[in-house]
């Protein structure tokens, strides 16, 4: 008996129980389909966050006031002599440029439509460290920080929700906490972020939102984002900006007031919990799998007992045990295969679909079904046929051929 | 007296089955030299040892003792796999109730004794001819139950001689069939005997069927109880 000869008969004694083969394998595509959606779904939400964590910038540093793992006894905020000292290329040689916000929400008018937005203080350096560019008109230059101007540019979100568009907005005049602001200039869109919306911004100088809008002391800043040189030098200026703070606000030995976090600790947080998130789903998954298995074991054994005079014939012309045990074994692989192959469309179907629901509410997310997956998908689906079907093929290989020829 | 030629040499075979608690002895010595080409009536009541001699003669199962010689080939104890190899070869079974795998045509069903002796050439043709023999040579797509009883037995002949074997060993082979097609298979049968020398060993109730052949062994509380010679 060869493998196609196995394969042909196997096929032969599905086909004639199609209603009970094609429910047989429906545990298996459900379990199948299932844990191809969830690692297609979980890929795509990795992608998706690593993206929008990259696209705030590349090589960035961020620096907050205070130390989130111990309390710290006077507490100093960052100030503008901070950002300055960032900026001394003796001190800080890694550095390629420094911007300072400061941010918080606020509400805005435009005839009428109001809605609340994230408010962010900023200077020039930030169009460039933090990688933004603009449909139309021009960024925040130093003259509008020195001079504490009332303009503001507005995220693309933002403009949808005022004026219906997101251009031939500049020189039109929106009311910030119901002071007017000439707006300057509309930013490209980035997309979500894990911070919220990157969308959803006002920038305004960051002189005008200290004194006017937010109300911080005069040279106090929220964040300051750092962008090193290179990717190599993270850690360098990890190191020097640290040592400048260390030194500037005079703190006590391992007891910093500040905390600085890189890109990539943010991209490894993000890593760890969708793939915790990943594991998760695909354990539960897995589960509906092995139920799909120990069904294709049960249909096996009432298939034996029925077939046991079919057995007991083939035995009588010459069946060996082994080939016995590979027809039965053959019969249970395919169907799982079925049942895996059949999942993994479905599966693939499901994740496109959530994809476009995702992109339909506004979060542009691809699901993204890889080979290692279907791979996977399909070693595991046949490992769990020659599985469960082991018991059940030995036991028809055993039937002795008097016993079974006479049985009715 | 020389040395004849048997095909099969049974020396004080004896079966004993465990019903529960109790033993039963369903051979208790049986002896039979059966020759190279010869035709022989198995008969015998119910409960007479008729099935057990069958088996072990079939090489479906192996005797408690007592020494049985297939072909000159001891098979009393042979493994399992030795035995499905023998049966595969060197016997041909024809059943009372054909059993013939309902899905597949009657070619697939005759090329399976072949598959089992691993042969993959020539599988088709050797089995269209083997239809052909019988008088099917037009139904050789044709599944089981497209067709008539006395066809079906047909197809399970050409199964059993597909592998030129020793023996065919029929099981009643007319207990399923009309008197006419019942009379159709046995002359086949004979006809086989005569064609190919192949040894034909029938086991019966039907004396009429017996009477058809040369020599008729009789089972009696598994034991043999006389060798009628015609």
């Amino acid at each position: 008996m060869n493998l196609t000869q196995s394969i042909r008969e196997a096929l032969e004694s599905l086909v004639a129980n199609k209603l009970r083969a094609a429910l047989t394998i429906l545990g298996i595509v459900i379990g199948v389909a299932a844990v191809i959606a969830m690692l297609a779904v979980g890929t795509g939400a990795q992608d998706t966050i690593i993206g929008s964590i990259s696209g705030i910038g590349t090589n960035l540093l961020f620096v907050f006031q205070g130390n989130l793992q111990q309390d710290i006894r006077n507490e100093q905020p960052l100030t503008v002599g901070d950002v300055l000292a960032f900026s001394d290329i003796f001190q800080a040689p890694h550095i390629e440029a420094v911007a300072s916000i400061v941010s918080g929400n606020i509400g805005i008018a435009y005839e009428g439509k109001t809605t609340s937005v994230e408010l962010m203080g900023v200077t020039p350096e930030f169009e460039y460290v933090r990688n933004y560019d603009l449909i139309e008109g021009s960024f925040i230059t130093d003259d509008h920080v020195n001079g504490r101007a009332s303009v503001a540019l507005l995220g693309p979100e933002v403009a949808d929700k005022l004026f219906g568009r997101r251009e031939f907005i500049t020189g039109e005049t929106i009311r910030i906490d119901g002071q007017p602001f000439r707006v300057i200039g509309i930013l490209a869109a980035k997309g979500g972020g894990s911070f919220g919306s990157q969308d959803n911004v006002v920038l305004v100088p960051i002189t005008t939102a200290r004194v006017r809008l937010l109300n911080r002391e005069r040279d106090h800043v929220d964040v300051v984002f750092v962008q090193a040189i290179d990717a190599k030098s993270v850690p360098l200026v990890y190191e020097e900006i640290a040592q400048i703070l260390r030194t500037r606000h005079r703190t006590e030995l391992g007891a910093d007031d500040f905390t600085i976090f890189t890109q990539d600790d943010f991209l490894s947080v993000a890593g760890t919990i969708t793939d915790v998130f990943t594991i998760f789903l695909g354990g539960i998954a897995a589960i509906s799998l092995l139920v799909g298995g120990i069904g294709i074991m049960n249909i096996m054994l009432v298939s034996v007992t029925e077939r046991t005079k079919e057995i007991g014939l083939r035995k009588a012309i010459g069946a060996k045990k082994s080939d016995i045990l590979i027809q039965f074994l053959t019969e249970s692989v395919l169907l799982s295969l079925f049942g895996g192959i059949i999942g993994i469309i479905f599966g693939w179907v499901i994740s496109a679909v959530v994809g476009r629901i995702a992109a339909a509410s506004g979060t542009p997310f691809f699901p993204a079904v890889g080979l290692d997956a279907i791979l996977l998908a399909t070693l595991f689906s046949t490992a769990v046929g020659l599985f469960f079907g082991i018991y059940p093929a030995n036991r028809a290989a055993s039937l002795e051929p008097v016993e079974a020829l006479r049985y009715e | 007296m020389e040395k004849k030629d048997y095909v099969i040499l049974a020396k004080e075979v004896t079966k004993v089955y465990q019903m529960g608690e109790v033993l039963v002895n369903a051979l208790a010595g049986v002896s039979i030299k059966i020759c190279r080409g010869e035709v022989v009536a198995i008969m015998g009541p119910s409960g007479s040892g008729k099935s057990t001699l069958m088996n072990i003669i079939g090489c479906l199962d192996r005797p408690t003792s007592g020494e049985y010689y297939l072909d000159d080939q001891l098979v009393s104890n042979m493994t399992d796999n030795q035995l499905a190899s023998i049966r595969n070869k060197k016997v041909g079974f024809v059943f009372q109730n054909f059993n013939l795998l309902s899905r597949s045509t009657a070619l697939i069903n005759v090329e399976l004794p072949l598959r089992y002796a691993g042969i993959i050439e020539g599988r088709r043709e050797k089995a269209a001819q083997a239809l052909e023999s019988v008088g099917l040579g037009d139904r050789l797509n044709h599944k089981p139950t497209e067709l008539s009883g006395g066809q079906q037995q047909r197809v399970a002949m050409a199964r059993a001689i597909i592998n030129n074997p020793s023996i065919i060993l029929a099981d009643e082979p007319t207990g399923n069939l009309d008197s006419k097609s019942g009379k159709e298979i046995m002359d086949l049968l004979l006809n086989m005997n005569k064609e190919f020398g192949t040894t034909l060993i029938v086991v019966t109730h039907d004396s009429k069927i017996a009477k058809q052949t040369k020599r008729v062994i009789e089972l009696y509380d598994g034991l043999v109880k006389g060798k009628k010679k015609k």
